[in-house]
């Protein structure tokens, strides 16, 4: 699909692909392009909202519990900072996994896909522990049992985007946890080696992580700001 | 195999290290600081923070988007298709978050009941209490009916000891 010597004046003069990437690539890069405008409506308009509103709840005050953690505990961001490092690993652990594709290197591509999916599966279970979590202090979509920072009554906006934004993301991680799945599969089948290649690997990898790149918006704008 | 060469040297396991630990510390600088916003009650200082936060957040971006997903060593063609269309954010996000400050500014002078209420103080129900006292209404919902019960269990369950 690609050539080593590049000629980028020349990309349009027609008998070659001006993007130089293969058709499935690229079409995974539009695709992602226009998730990335589904993700960036729903971040605007809570962002709008949350403009738009006098008071909003401290995510310090209701993001500050983890697992196993005792009654009343007061930990904000602890568990979020674990949650996102559980992504960026697992990120990293694709890209060495994507790097051994490229290099037809079959068992490393197998460990770091395991890895990869683990990582997935953690990050999931930790979103699953924090909504059990959220909603037994009585917050789901329709009920805020929080109030805003300087001590006046909140709306349901707070929890019905919280629980839409992470949910719509976590639903893109499980996807992508299958999807991983389904390549590790496809790569113990041999089926890459059979190709000879592993674009089907760089295109998972490409998802993702745009799933990682996701988080790192909705961990921002959720948790931090 | 030259396009296994090429590859090689554009991203190799020495580039991959050195985005993990940008991403790694670009994080923890954002906890710190976000750590540090929890103490400061000065409304400027938490702008300039939560400032500072965003612009750590689009530089991660970056260095995903650039290194991770290999959006850097594509032609030139590829990156411009991507990144000119979501160029329409600066548009979309400035847009938008003025409109709902404008909107907050009109509400607050024109619609007393909006004004007045945020500045009535309520108590934050305690919790376990959430349950059965607030949201009796909404028992019908399968999920609400769970919180309600777990309230009223942790009530009759002491009754029982």
């Amino acid at each position: 699909m690609s050539t080593a010597t590049v000629d980028t004046t020349k990309s349009w003069s027609g008998g070659k692909s001006p993007f130089n990437v293969e058709y499935g690539k690229l079409m995974m890069w539009y695709f992602l392009m226009s998730d990335a405008f589904t993700f960036g409506a729903f971040l605007i308009s809570y962002g709008t909202i949350r403009f738009s509103t006098n008071g909003w709840p401290d995510p310090n005050v209701v993001f500050k519990s983890f697992p196993f953690a005792p009654e009343g505990a007061n930990a904000p961001l602890v568990f979020v900072s674990v949650m996102t490092f559980i992504l960026i690993v697992s990120s990293v652990t694709m890209v060495l996994a994507v790097k051994a594709g490229q290099e037809m290197d079959k068992k490393s591509v197998v460990k770091y896909m395991i890895w990869t999916i683990i990582g997935g599966i953690a990050f999931l279970s930790c979103q699953a522990w924090e909504w059990n979590h959220l909603h037994h202090e009585g917050a789901w979509w329709g009920r805020n049992p929080f109030i805003n920072a300087d001590g006046t009554a909140s709306s349901t906006n707070f929890t019905n985007y919280f629980f839409t934004i992470t949910g719509f993301h976590g639903f893109h991680v499980f996807t992508g946890v299958v999807i991983n799945i389904i390549m590790l599969i496809m790569t113990l089948l041999d089926k890459f080696e059979q190709r000879g290649h592993y674009l089907m690997i760089e295109k998972a990898g490409l998802y993702w992580h745009f799933v990682d790149l996701v988080w790192v918006f909705v961990f921002t704008c959720f948790y931090l700001v | 195999m030259s396009h296994t060469a090429q590859h090689e040297e554009n991203h190799g396991t020495g580039e991959i290290k050195k985005v993990t630990i940008i991403l790694s510390v670009l994080t923890i600088v954002e906890l710190i600081l976000g750590f540090w916003m929890i103490g400061i009650t000065s409304e400027a200082l938490r702008l300039a923070i939560k400032g500072s936060i965003i612009i750590l957040m689009m530089a991660k971006a970056f260095y995903i988007v650039a290194y991770f997903m290999h959006l850097k060593h594509e032609l030139k063609n590829l990156i411009m298709t991507i990144v000119v269309p979501l160029g329409l954010f600066v548009w979309f996000i400035g847009a938008f978050l003025i409109d709902g400050n404008s909107f907050r500014n009109l509400r607050n002078t024109y619609d007393p009941y909006f004004k007045e209420r945020s500045t009535i103080k309520v108590e934050q129900k305690a919790h376990g209490e959430h349950g059965a006292a607030g949201h009796g209404a909404e028992a019908s919902h399968g999920a609400a009916a769970d919180t309600t019960a777990h309230a009223k269990d942790t009530v009759s369950v002491e009754n029982k000891h």
